[in-house]
């Protein structure tokens, strides 16, 4: 690996600027009222026009040479422990940086719109440079330790931004829960960098990607498996996934960009990164496939029975993040297809959060479809992004999806044999609930009768709203497009995840599986205009079939959790506080009693009688001689 | 870790007395300051009293920087001379830096005037307590500015006591350190019954172990015929006496020794010396007096008795204990800051005993650390106690420390830091030096290390019972308020302070600097 040069040695300063930002924007509290909206955006700007130099930059070398290392400094140095803080700069990463800091740009922008009548703006701001700061540090670092801080990182600031409106109950309840939940998940990434270094003595990928080949095969899937649940926890998927509904009582941007567009893929990101790991480790590539394949279909079920269209577009959010699990599941590479579709999504899903957020600006924060219906006259260039970043999303031909999603189809489809068929129907039948909930969402929003009630007047969004919209509408539709042609992504991701191969028989061939596929999509579709659009919208929910029911309180994943994992750990809990209160504190007390009572005693001793003092001492002597004597003749 | 090599200087048993060669460019150091302490007598006699304190502590300061900047001259120096009675090697040169440095921080400290009216240190040590004449002390301009060239014998005495190859110039310069303390510890402006009581005390029960050492040194000769340590443990080999002789003048020889270091079963006088001294000069005692003791055992242990450590392993086991033991347990019933700090330090003695444990090199620079690094911290600290206080003086008892925070944040934020050091908790030296002192001693005395950590964790509540008073007990109606001090005691408690966070955090240079000067010379 060769060393950082140039340009690319301020790589430090994607870390240092965003934290130095958040710091001050955090510190200084009031003071940094009036301007702290606009350093907070000005940050992930110079960051990304320093990302997309430092691309170039990159870009110039060829081969071996995209792969840079800066080393910054030796952390941890204690005997055989070793742990050099250092930036790796490879595609992947900057790949990543582009997505976080672009992306991160529009939607920090987008924001000082959003929260332009929120008193505690520079709060958030400094919330979201934090987190800006700690999700770069996630993917530029060069070892898993330093990915281990910067993932932690991201869910404090996604905990903090949950948790933004904290006088709500349920913002702060949602926060605990998403805390939760990543506590699980990052339980199992730390075994799994515990494990490395018990194993292999060191945490940089480098030296961990080198050694793991020579470890016995169990110890290289109990890596494996355990960082799919750090993974899991992060990215919201099967079995770790109810948080992530429920983080959309934070302000819609961070939805959009912590939810959505960036924190959440860091699980994709884990697993692309790791497949060195995963390459030795067929069982655990299976058990991605399967979490994600999973994940995928729970996403949709759930996101058609959802009336909260924030609520939908999260729901939406767990199912194509399976899709990139099944994608990077699937091993050697696929893994660049999953990436794609995790920037494509980027794109789009981000689009639809900022559109959903100008709904919510333009309808007093109502977010129930039940109430919106119409609006597509009033906030055309709403509907504009909300169609683009829709018609993306179920991958209408030649959207972003249409590149990106299929081809997660198509390799799905090509691992052959049943579990190849099994994992590509399920994909395919996702792209077609996926095209039912999405339609179901465009036409309750934006469509139909007004419902909204007299006391709303909704408007369109101010241009600093609207102009990042746009853009991101804008890339939506030609996303996909622009990053696969020629090849683009896959090659220039080669040198980290390894070249695409190409499979010289598909189980369906090319143009088949397409056709396919638009059936599948345009049938969702089309039922779902057949029961929503046709018909007008209830304003309160309907009673619903058994499975409208069960979709509606997410496939009863929250009873589950709170049946099988909540009451029993509350009685767990109820009995440790009993044996705490009783026995430990009891015992505790005890010898804090036994001390202090001793100390008294002891004390007695302290006469300040000089006769009393070199009586001691003299005691103290014909001790230490009679040790001495005794220790000598024993 | 190799074994401590004790490299034996070329002897000669000679029985007509010659002049010993003397090298002054290793013993510069030393002679400097009892030269700034003769110029400090004269001081006196010369210069009329108006300008005599800052001319003192100008005097003494200068002495103290000097002697300071030649050791770093003559760093790496490694002579055993003035007729093998003293060896100037690299761990004595440590501790002398060491002690130069501490003392001239505590000499800031003495010669803060600001927050207490003329100084801490009393006008004229010899008057009747309690007489009308002693009453007017209290308001007068004078100062006993003696306590500058007392504190420089002092000095001159705990720079020769770590270096001395020869039981008797050790026994020499116990005395030359211990005197000006006897008479130093009596000189408090305020509450001059104690301090004339602490000062009493320290004397008497000084000589009693004087008295233990001297013995000690005498049943050793019996034995080895000699007093130069190097001979005594060629003696061991060799001798055909009895050993009775050798280890009852050993057990004599450390009994006075430990007490010097303040540990249990010898430490009564502690508490409450501590107490009554000026804070200031407690400061000076507790920083440098200690690494002086420190520095003479772990000679004797190190250079005398290395190869019967077997032996000596017991009682050292023992003392440590019963130190840890004490100081932890004794100092949770203590209601005065300055007691507090006094068996903090009894049981801080006794961590450092068990770094001496293991005789190698690890062992040894651990402990040169964990000195150095208390040390520092030791000084800020009682430079903090004497800025609280009220119209009697320092308040020096915890319920008058209640809500400090409230009043003075940066003052119980910082005090409160220093305790935590004390603690070990880590990012402070106090942590790193346990840390290195420990790991030093695990592979001999696995029970002790555990003992000490539960010791630690005892004494932790005292500390933090200070730290809960400051921040979340309700400030009392007339409670005492932080003096701001002048530039004197500032420079002393930063210096410390800054010392004691640098060394949590950054440890390398000076781990390095101990381990480079873990080498002794016999």
């Amino acid at each position: 690996m060769s060393p950082a040069h140039g340009i690319q040695s301020a790589a430090w300063l994607l870390v240092v600027l965003p934290a130095l930002s958040a710091a001050l924007l955090l510190l200084l509290g009031k003071r940094a009222d009036k301007w702290g909206h606009l350093l907070g955006a000005l940050v992930p700007v110079a960051l990304f026009i320093y990302t997309v130099a430092l691309f170039f930059s990159i870009k110039s070398e060829s081969g071996e040479g995209r792969v840079r290392d800066l080393h910054l400094f030796s952390w941890i140095a204690v005997g055989g422990f070793k742990v050099d803080v250092g930036f790796l700069l490879d595609p992947l990463s900057l790949t990543f940086a582009l997505l976080i800091t672009g992306v991160g740009s529009l939607i920090h922008i987008y924001s000082i719109g959003y929260m332009a009548h929120d008193e505690g703006r520079r709060r958030f701001f400094g919330y979201l440079n934090l987190f800006i700061a700690a999700m770069l540090l996630l993917v530029l670092g060069d070892n898993f330790l330093s990915l281990y801080v910067g993932w932690e990182g991201v869910g404090l600031a996604s905990y903090l931004l949950i948790a933004y409106y904290y006088n709500r109950d349920s913002a702060a309840t949602a926060a605990k829960k998403a805390f939760i939940a990543n506590r699980v998940g990052d339980v199992g990434l730390s075994i799994a960098i515990m494990l490395m270094f018990a194993y292999l003595g060191t945490t940089s990928f480098q030296g961990v990607f080198a050694g793991v080949g020579g470890l016995p095969h169990g110890v290289v899937t109990a890596i494996a498996l355990m960082l799919l649940l750090g993974a899991c926890g992060k990215s919201g998927q099967f079995p770790l996934q109810t948080w992530l509904p429920d983080a959309m009582e934070g302000p819609t941007p961070v939805s959009a960009l912590i939810h959505a567009a960036t924190m959440v893929t860091a699980g994709v990101y884990l697993i692309a990164r790791s497949a060195p790991i995963f390459d030795l480790t067929g069982a655990g590539r299976t058990v991605v496939t399967i979490v994600g394949a999973i994940t995928l279909l729970y996403g949709c079920v759930c996101a058609f029975g959802q009336d909260d269209l924030k609520k939908v577009l999260a729901y939406s959010t767990v199912s194509q993040i399976g899709y990139m699990f099944l994608a990077v599941g699937l091993g050697k590479g696929v893994y660049a297809i999953g990436i794609l579709h995790l920037l494509g999504h980027g794109f789009f899903k981000a689009a639809l959060f900022l559109s959903a957020g100008s709904v919510m600006h333009a309808m007093n924060d109502r977010i129930d479809m039940r109430r919106f219906g119409g609006l597509v006259r009033i906030m055309p260039i709403t509907y504009g992004v909300f169609l683009c970043g829709y018609l993306a999303i179920i991958g209408f031909p030649l959207a972003t999806g249409y590149f990106t999603k299929d081809k997660i189809i198509e390799a799905a489809l090509d691992k052959g044999g049943t579990s190849g068929w099994v994992l590509g129907l399920a994909a395919l039948l996702g792209a077609g609930l996926t095209a039912f909930y999405m339609t179901r969402a465009l036409l309750m929003t934006f469509h139909g009768q007004r419902r909204w009630e007299d006391d709303v007047h909704p408007h369109e969004a101010p241009a600093t709203m609207t102009v990042p919209m746009i853009v991101l509408g804008f890339l939506s539709l030609v996303g996909g497009f622009v990053l696969t042609f020629g090849g683009g992504l896959q090659n220039w991701l080669a040198p980290v995840v390894g070249k695409p191969e190409e499979a010289g028989v598909h189980t369906i061939s090319t143009p088949v599986l397409t056709a396919l596929t638009l059936v599948v999509v345009a049938g969702g579709a089309a039922g779902a205009w057949l029961v929503f659009g046709r018909n007008p919208v209830p304003v309160t929910q309907p009673a619903g079939s058994f499975v409208t029911v069960a979709a509606r309180r997410n496939l009863y994943a929250d009873a589950f959790n709170e049946s099988v994992l909540m009451r029993p750990g509350q009685w767990l809990v109820r009995g440790l506080v009993f044996f705490d209160n009783k026995g430990v504190d009891g015992a505790v007390n005890t010898v804090a009693a036994g001390l202090g009572g001793g100390s008294g005693r002891l004390r007695r001793l302290q006469t300040g009688f000089v006769r009393s003092y070199a009586l001691s001492m003299l005691a103290g002597t014909a001790a230490v001689l009679a040790v001495l004597l005794a220790v000598r003749f024993s | 870790m190799s074994p401590l090599t004790v490299v034996a200087a070329a002897g000669t048993g000679t029985s007509s007395f010659t002049t010993p060669s003397i090298s002054y460019a290793a013993i510069a150091p030393i002679l400097i300051v009892l030269a700034a302490a003769c110029v400090g007598v004269l001081v006196e006699a010369a210069v009329p009293q108006a300008q005599r304190f800052y001319t003192q502590v100008g005097v003494t300061l200068l002495g103290l920087v000097a002697a300071f900047v030649d050791v770093i001259a003559i760093r790496g120096h490694s002579v055993v001379t003035a007729g093998r009675a003293l060896a100037i090697d690299s761990t004595s040169l440590f501790l002398q830096g060491t002690i130069l440095v501490l003392a001239a921080l505590s000499v800031l400290l003495m010669a803060e005037r600001s927050v207490e009216f003329g100084s801490s240190i009393v006008a004229q040590a010899a008057v009747v307590v309690g007489s009308p004449a002693d009453r007017r002390l209290a308001t007068s301009e004078r100062v006993q500015t003696e306590v500058f060239p007392l504190a420089l014998f002092a000095v001159g005495g705990m720079l020769i006591f770590p270096a001395a190859n020869n039981l008797l110039l050790m026994f020499v310069a116990l005395e030359v350190l211990s005197l000006p303390l006897y008479l130093m510890a009596g000189l408090s402006r305020r509450r001059r019954l104690l301090s004339q009581e602490a000062a009493i005390k320290y004397f008497l029960l000084g000589a009693f172990a004087s008295a233990f050492f001297l013995y000690g040194i005498a049943l050793i000769y019996g034995y080895a015929n000699s007093v130069n340590l190097p001979d005594v443990l060629a003696a061991q080999s060799t001798s055909g006496s009895s050993d009775v002789l050798l280890y009852l003048g050993f057990g004599m020889l450390i009994v006075g020794l430990l007490f010097k270091a303040g540990i249990a079963p010898f430490h009564s006088w502690t508490p409450d010396v501590y107490q009554g001294s000026p804070t200031p000069v407690t400061a000076f005692m507790a920083s440098c007096t200690k690494i002086a003791a420190f520095g003479a055992i772990l000679r004797v242990l190190y250079v005398g008795f290395s190869t019967s450590s077997w032996n000596w392993r017991p009682i050292i086991w023992a003392v440590a204990i019963a130190s840890i033991v004490v100081g932890a347990i004794l100092g949770l019933t203590q209601t005065d800051l300055k007691r507090i700090l006094a068996y903090s330090s009894i049981a801080h003695a006794g961590f450092i005993l068990i770094g001496l444990l293991s005789i190698d090199q690890a062992g040894l620079s651990s402990v040169l650390f964990y000195l150095a690094s208390y040390g520092l911290t030791t000084v800020a600290a009682f430079g903090m106690v004497t800025l609280v206080r009220d119209a009697n003086g320092e308040a020096t008892h915890l319920s008058q420390w209640s809500g400090l925070a409230r009043r003075s944040p940066l003052f119980a934020v910082t005090f409160a830091f220093l305790l935590l050091a004390f603690a070990g908790i880590p990012l402070t030296s106090g942590f790193i030096g346990k840390f290195v002192v420990f790991r030093a001693a695990y592979h001999v005395a696995a029970p002790l290390v555990v003992i000490a950590l539960i010791g630690s964790a005892v004494a932790a509540f005292f500390y933090l019972r200070i730290v809960v008073m400051m921040f979340f007990a309700e400030p009392a109606e007339d409670g005492p308020t932080v003096t701001i001090p002048s530039v004197f005691t500032m420079l002393a408690i930063t210096v410390g302070t800054a010392a004691t966070l640098v060394l949590g955090v950054f440890p390398q240079p000076l781990l390095d600097l101990a381990d480079n000067a873990a080498k002794l010379r016999g």
